[in-house]
């Protein structure tokens, strides 16, 4: 047990690639060993992250459970890991939807062994962002989560759809979404990687807390010549583009919807409930801490990303036909408060108001986590049976898959921010947050937070509401109900769902005082 | 008998010619023994190579003999030892051309060109010098024009007897204009009355450099060689390309080295762009030949200028260094004759088409010609790498980098035409791709000979270091 | 007496060559085992070598003197250092795999072996060489066997021209080289081609300068530097597949190594003179060879040019004279090597089986050829310089070299060519192994055998093994770059 728990993270962050190896041993065409054994695996982080929340001293200050060792001596990087209460939120986040998303990827059947092999790989370099205490480190498992990601969604995605790459060179959509990702989210962390090596440079370590503490000191004088502050300021933004566009931020979220429409079920829970939010842990992580004064600066600028994001977000989702973009862009709208409330916190660091709007951001974060692989998953489930994702295809199914009606309803309604759901709390919380600091921003989004409800119910409406489509009522094209498997899928969520929204203080007492640590 | 030591290869050399002109009438009768002729040369050679090695090495104090008409010193030794070797590897070569090898005349003339060329690496003497010339040019005037009923060959003949009599004749001018002022004939008495500048001697050095610019064909000197090389019998026009060549460079190192000593000294530069035209001039032309031996021809007026750089070079490394570029260039430029004479005989041919798919019809021969060829062009392991490094080496030592540069460019030039002639053996097929049906067979004395070159150059390009103490240690005996 | 085991290193391909050689061209079978006892041998000991090799005493170890030719001070002298050792196991590596993905050629076997591992010779020779002249030997010995590799056994289209043009710039290049050792040679005094020596000679600052250029670049033509790069991206298209292996993993190190070795390590000061040139051909290297090769339809020039821009970061690393850049820059080499092995490796396998190599007409690989298609991606990913793979190790050390320069605006520049990068590779492992198979190759891709695979695996193993633990490597290359930091006046 001791060993466990001194080697806790490690052992999270690692069993997954076990689990893949083992996968990758499995014979070939046993699709349910190949299955349940990745399901099985993967279960495992998940009870040793809860073992970790257990564990875990809220009022500790700094990280826990760190762990160092030698990695890239000549740089001076190790493998550092630790957690704090953000971090042990998004870890405990991710280990919930892996196995939620293998187990709803056992529709897929072409070549398990490689989908579930990628899928193991994908969790590690996840938690490896979340756990890393080491800037370098951090990078690495940064990029590395791109691969699993871009294979997933161009070996496994949509078949259909083709789209011009350029002068008339025609691509499967599939590809041309992936490749959009990739580079993207490559070019995004261009200036991450350039503003890394100089940091590396100037303090000859990659520490985070070291780190931290050096460049913010370092406030006077010239970098290569160049005045500190003028660097500083092009570092800050190098470091907000590279996150930026993986949460995705107005304007940088065009690969998001792509992305999201062409991967697979499992894939865009995976990219929607974690992938994001690695870019708005990195504006935690990484930008507050080591820019509060461009941060604060800046701060008027990112709120205006912010609102546009959800503004944008929410017309572009209500103006959607394909029910999986209509999700996909209301993730736009919904890490829009995320990033508002980041931006609050970054113009007036360390007061209460502050604290409050990033409280609601983490829990944002992790309630978006939740719906958005739900509701990614429930348009997998349908998509499955109809094979089309145009609203105007459906209508009126609700008769016909009640049970699968109900919980999409209530899905949905934690996404709008129905009261008594977890989203509720949290969008509350940044509101409340921000209204002080960035009252005509706020005041803005709450306009756009109106039309959140408008594509919401517009989707509720087409799928389940208005007239049957008779197409789906019977014969071979009989609508079937969400089977078991795909409940047992749902209820995790549901459950935490309805529990946050009820008693969000067991999550929210462990946010806030890693905010209170973190930002005071 | 001591007496005799500073010529005991001479006289040997005497004696194995006389052996030949007695065996001669007893094989006429007997067809089928008539090959003995080569062995007998060849074996005699050798045995006269080893019969000196072990009995007349100079000593390390050179000595004049008969009355100062040769020097009995280890620079004429070397060059005499190598001359024994490179006529013995010929004699293997004559006796796989039809015309030539069972007519005892060619050996004899053979054994004469070669103690000549002996007595010219020797002679010490204004006189014993034009005579040991003669006796070497006229043998070979003779063995170029050997094959009466080819046209070419006829023509090979008498033009190199027109050309070398004309250069034989300004060469003599030379001399008599040299004993003409000085009353001397004695080439180490001269160096005083030539160690500083004047017209006449200015006038006398060019009449004697164009005459020995004729026998190592340097720019513009050159155009006799290729004519002559293509017309002659293709061994014959190896041993001309070799080891005249060398011998003629071994005179003109004594004449720089004892009496023309100011031309060393003040006039390398003239030298240095004679010899940056002559690698120039030959690579040049080279490039534009489709017969391989013109292309060799060329090829080896550029290999003079190459080791005329050595010349340029002259004191440290340089004497040394053309020494050491003459010996692997003896072997290796055999060696590539001895190839051309093989396929010569096997297709009738020396255009290059002859030479397509040479390595698949028969692989041991283009694995020889890999090495001649790589060897020519400077590559490492075979000896004409390190005997081209070795000229630069001077070169630069010399403060010459820039003909040294000049000299790498030529290389370059060189490499590019080696290769092409190797691709037409690796790369190209014959006409109908049937290589199987037409191998190229290869007769024991020259398959004997090729690998004795091949592991020769293999050994002077890997362990080149005793060779060039060697070489150096002839150079020094020089002075 | 230690036992030699860089000369037997050394000559163990030599010796195998000549064996082959005495061989009957039909022997094919006995031919290609030998080849391939003698490449694991060779891998074995170099693999030795790096092992054991003692990080912690840094300098030159493994070290062998054999008097060649004392008047001149020439001599047998061979040693490793860091910087050398990991060439050293490259070129073991890149060896055996050559062999293994050759184990097909069935025109003239027996030619195509002994000339390779000539070459093969040659390449180590010159990893190990301790002493200039020697150096320029094994050089040599490395250029010749390339013409005919090329020329005999390339590609039919364009092998004459290529072969032809890569031999004459690399010959051009080493020759140029070579001159500038001479008056080197001459100019130290010392009479002695030590390089050990020669490292302390204290050239004067003028001359540094003067010689350093012609020296530098002319051993960088071979490490394809910008504008000399031409004859590499025809060079490694002509060639048949072992042989592009061997040329752009090992040999492009070759001309690298040795640039850093002649031109870096005895002429600091020209060093310290020339870098911002250096560094300013480097970075046109490296995005210019990214965008050429982005739009390159034929797979194996993409890999071509790939190498261009991937050795400019080489030269790179080496110009910024700093810690950083070179570790980098020796990690890069090792990484680079089996990395292009490894494209090159299945640019040969899919072309054996589609006979064609024209991207647009290739897809759907992965089915038949699934190993090769992972091995392709596991270079992509090295090449765009993916963490956890060995190009991060390797690359991201360098751009924090440039950094520490005043031309630190490069690593901005430089930058631009890891997207570019990614979205090369990933386009032709999307469109060559995942886009739709052409009908005319269904069921006509015949699956690898376990030879193929046993290599692609090896490959594999060690981009992937240094991209998760550096020190697997970069302890070794940094024990090199300490003693060039000293040379270079302790910077």
């Amino acid at each position: 047990m001791e060993f466990i728990l001194d080697h806790i993270l490690t052992l999270i962050l690692f069993f997954p690639v076990l689990a893949a190896v083992v996968v990758l041993l499995l014979p070939k065409d046993n699709l349910k060993a190949i299955r349940w054994t990745a399901l099985g695996m993967s279960i495992v982080p998940f009870l040793l992250s809860i073992y970790l929340w257990t564990q875990f001293q809220a009022g500790q200050a700094g990280f826990q459970f760190e762990e160092q060792y030698t990695w890239y001596a000549m740089l001076n990087s190790t493998f550092h890991v630790g957690v704090d209460g953000l971090s042990l939120t998004m870890v405990l986040l991710t280990a919930l939807l892996t196995p939620v998303a293998l187990l709803a990827s056992f529709s897929v059947a072409d070549r398990v062994k490689a989908y579930m092999f990628l899928f193991l790989l994908l969790e590690t370099g996840m938690l490896g962002v979340f756990m890393a205490l080491d800037l370098l480190i951090f990078f690495v498992f940064w990029e590395v989560g791109l691969v699993p990601m871009y294979f997933l969604i161009n070996q496994w995605g949509s078949e259909k759809g083709e789209r011009e790459l350029w002068k008339g060179v025609k691509i499967q959509a599939r590809n041309y979404a992936s490749l959009k990702f990739i580079i993207y989210t490559m070019a995004g962390s261009l200036g991450l990687l350039l503003a890394i090596q100089l940091l590396g440079v100037l303090f000859k370590t990659y520490d985070l807390p070291t780190l931290t503490a050096q460049w913010t000191a370092l406030t006077e004088g010239t970098i290569l010549n160049v005045p500190v502050a003028t660097v500083k300021a092009v570092a800050f933004w190098a470091f907000v583009v590279a996150f930026a566009v993986k949460v995705p931020v107005w304007p940088f979220h065009t690969w998001l919807p792509d992305a999201h429409t062409e991967a697979p079920t499992a894939g865009s829970m995976i990219l929607a409930g974690v992938l994001l939010k690695l870019g708005a842990y990195g504006f935690l992580r990484l930008v507050l801490p080591l820019y509060p004064a461009e941060s604060a600066k800046y701060a008027g600028a990112l709120a205006f990303l912010a609102v546009m994001a959800i503004v944008f977000g929410a017309f572009a989702s209500y103006g959607q036909k394909d029910f999986k973009r209509l999700v996909a862009y209301s993730s736009v709208n919904h890490m829009g408060f995320v990033l508002l409330g980041i931006a609050a916190a970054a113009k007036a660091s360390g007061t209460l108001d502050a604290t409050i709007a990033l409280n609601g951001a983490v829990l944002q974060m992790f309630n978006h986590g939740l719906s958005a692989a739900g509701m990614f998953f429930l348009v997998g489930v349908l998509y499955e049976r109809t094979h089309t994702r145009n609203l105007d295809d459906f209508g009126g199914l609700f008769p016909l898959v009640p049970v699968y009606g109900g919980i999409l309803i209530f899905t949905s309604m934690a996404s709008l921010g129905l009261p008594g759901l977890n989203g509720f709390v949290s969008e509350f919380l940044v509101v409340r947050g921000s209204w002080p600091i960035l009252t005509v921003y706020t005041a803005i989004a709450m306009i756009g937070l109106l039309f959140t409800g408008a594509y919401i119910l517009k989707g509720i409406k087409q799928v389940l509401h208005g007239p049957l489509n008779e197409h789906w009522a019977k014969g071979e094209h009989k609508l079937t109900e969400i089977n078991l498997r795909e409940i047992v899928v749902m209820a995790p969520l549901m459950a935490l769902i309805l529990v946050i929204g009820v008693y969000p203080a067991w999550i929210l007492d462990v946010i806030n005082k890693a905010m209170m640590m973190l930002f005071h | 008998m001591i007496v005799l030591l500073p010529i005991l290869p001479e006289i040997l050399l005497l004696a194995l010619g006389v052996l030949i002109l007695i065996l001669d009438p007893f094989l006429k009768k007997d067809e089928a023994r008539r090959p003995f002729l080569g062995w007998f040369t060849a074996v005699g050679l050798l045995a006269a190579l080893t019969v000196s090695l072990l009995l007349a090495r100079p000593a390390d104090d050179p000595a004049f003999a008969f009355g100062g008409m040769v020097r009995f010193d280890w620079l004429g030794f070397v060059f005499k030892m190598f001359f024994l070797f490179a006529a013995a590897v010929t004699a293997l070569f004559f006796m796989d051309e039809e015309k030539l090898n069972r007519r005892a005349e060619a050996y004899l003339l053979l054994v004469a060109a070669a103690l000549g060329m002996c007595l010219m690496a020797s002679a010490a003497d204004l006189v014993m010098l034009y005579l040991a010339i003669e006796t070497t040019s006229i043998p070979l005037y003779i063995l170029a024009g050997f094959l009466r009923q080819d046209d070419k060959s006829t023509e090979a003949g008498f033009k190199y007897l027109l050309f070398g009599a004309l250069t034989s004749a300004v060469l003599l001018y030379g001399f008599s204009l040299i004993y003409g002022l000085t009353g001397k004939t004695g080439l180490y008495e001269l160096g005083v009355y030539f160690n500083n500048f004047n017209l006449i001697a200015m006038g006398i050095t060019f009449l004697v450099l164009a005459g020995l610019a004729f026998k190592v064909s340097l720019f513009p000197f050159h155009f006799w060689a290729p004519d002559v090389y293509e017309g002659a019998p293709t061994p014959v026009a190896g041993f001309l390309s070799t080891v005249s060549k060398a011998a003629g460079f071994a005179v003109l190192a004594r004449l720089f080295a004892v009496v023309f000593v100011w031309v060393s000294d003040d006039w390398s530069l003239i030298l240095a762009i004679l010899a940056t035209l002559t690698m120039t001039v030959g690579n040049l032309i080279a490039l534009a030949q489709k017969n391989i031996k013109r292309l060799l021809a060329y090829s080896s007026i550029a290999h003079a200028g190459y080791a005329l750089v050595g010349v340029v070079a002259f004191y440290g490394l340089g004497l040394p260094s053309v020494v050491f570029y003459l010996i692997a260039y003896v072997l290796t430029n055999l060696l590539a004759f001895g190839i051309v004479a093989v396929v010569g005989r096997v297709t009738g041919s020396d255009e290059f088409p002859a030479y397509y798919g040479l390595s698949r019809r028969s692989a041991g021969l283009g694995l020889a010609a890999l090495v001649a060829f790589l060897s020519l062009s400077g590559m490492p392991p075979f000896a004409g790498f390190v005997a081209k490094v070795f000229v630069f080496v001077a070169a630069v030592e010399s403060g010459w980098v820039w003909l040294a540069i000049v000299g790498v460019l030529n290389s370059i030039v060189g490499l590019y035409y080696y290769l092409n002639v190797l691709k037409y053996m690796y790369l190209y097929r014959m006409e109908n791709q049937d290589e199987d049906q037409h191998p190229v067979p290869v007769s024991r004395p020259v398959a004997v000979a090729l690998i004795v070159l091949v592991a020769g150059i293999l050994l002077l390009g890997t362990l080149f270091g005793p060779w060039f103490g060697l070489a150096t240690y002839a150079a020094a005996a020089l002075f | 007496m230690q036992f030699p085991f860089l000369s037997v290193i050394v000559f163990t391909p030599l010796a195998a060559a000549l064996i082959i050689l005495v061989y009957k061209p039909e022997w094919k079978k006995a031919i290609r085992w030998t080849a391939l006892a003698a490449g694991l041998f060779a891998l074995m000991l170099s693999a030795w070598v790096y092992i054991s090799y003692d990080k912690s005493a840094a300098g030159y170890q493994f070290v062998e003197k054999y008097d060649w030719m004392p008047m001149l001070g020439i001599s047998l002298h061979f040693g490793v250092d860091g910087m050398s050792a990991p060439l050293v196991l490259l070129t073991g590596v890149v060896m055996v795999t050559g062999v293994m993905i050759s184990w097909g050629v069935e025109d003239r076997p027996r030619e195509f072996f002994a000339f390779l591992f000539i070459l093969a010779s040659g390449v180590f020779g010159v990893f190990a060489s301790l002493d200039l002249f020697m150096l320029f030997f094994f050089y040599e010995i490395a250029v010749f066997p390339m013409y005919l590799l090329i020329a005999i056994w390339g590609w039919i289209k364009t092998r004459e021209y290529a072969a032809m043009k890569l031999t004459l710039y690399l010959f051009v290049g080493s020759v140029i080289s070579l001159i500038g050792a001479l008056v080197m040679y001459f100019t130290s005094g010392q009479h002695t081609f030590n390089m050990l020596a020669l490292e302390t000679a204290k050239f004067t600052p003028e001359f540094q300068k003067t010689w350093f250029l012609p020296v530098f670049l002319g051993f960088a033509i071979l490490g394809g530097i910008f504008p000399f790069h031409n004859w590499s991206p025809d060079g490694h298209v002509a060639a048949p597949t072992a042989v592009s292996m061997f040329h752009a993993g090992v040999l492009m190190k070759l001309g690298a190594f040795a640039a850093l070795r002649v031109g870096i390590m005895l002429l600091p000061e020209g060093a310290k003179f020339w870098a911002p040139l250096i560094m300013g051909l480097a970075l046109v290297n490296i995005v210019y060879g990214a965008f050429i090769a982005s739009v390159q339809t034929d797979f194996k020039y993409v890999i071509g040019f790939s190498s261009v821009s991937h050795m400019g970061l080489v030269a790179m690393g080496f110009a910024t004279l700093n810690a950083d850049g070179m570790i980098g820059a020796g990690v890069q080499m090792f990484s680079h090597g089996v990395m292009t092995a490894l494209f090159f490796a299945v640019v040969g396998m899919v072309y054996d089986r589609a006979h064609t190599r024209d991207i647009p007409k290739l897809g759907g690989m992965i089915k038949p050829l699934p190993l090769a298609g992972i091995g392709l991606i596991v270079g992509s990913l090295v090449s765009m310089g993916m963490p956890g793979f060995s190009g991060f190790v390797a690359e991201f050390p360098i751009f924090r070299g440039i950094w520490s320069t005043h031309l630190w605006w490069m690593a901005i520049v430089g930058a631009i060519s890891i997207v570019v990068t990614a979205a090369y590779v990933l386009r032709v492992v999307l469109k060559v192994f995942f886009g739709k198979m052409p009908e005319e190759f269904e069921h006509h891709i015949p699956p690898i055998n376990w030879l193929d695979k046993t290599a692609l695996i090896l490959l594999m193993a060690f981009m992937i093994g240094i991209g998760l633990f550096p020190a697997l490597m970069v302890p070794w290359v940094e024990s090199g770059v300490q003693h060039i930091l000293a040379l270079l006046g302790g910077a």
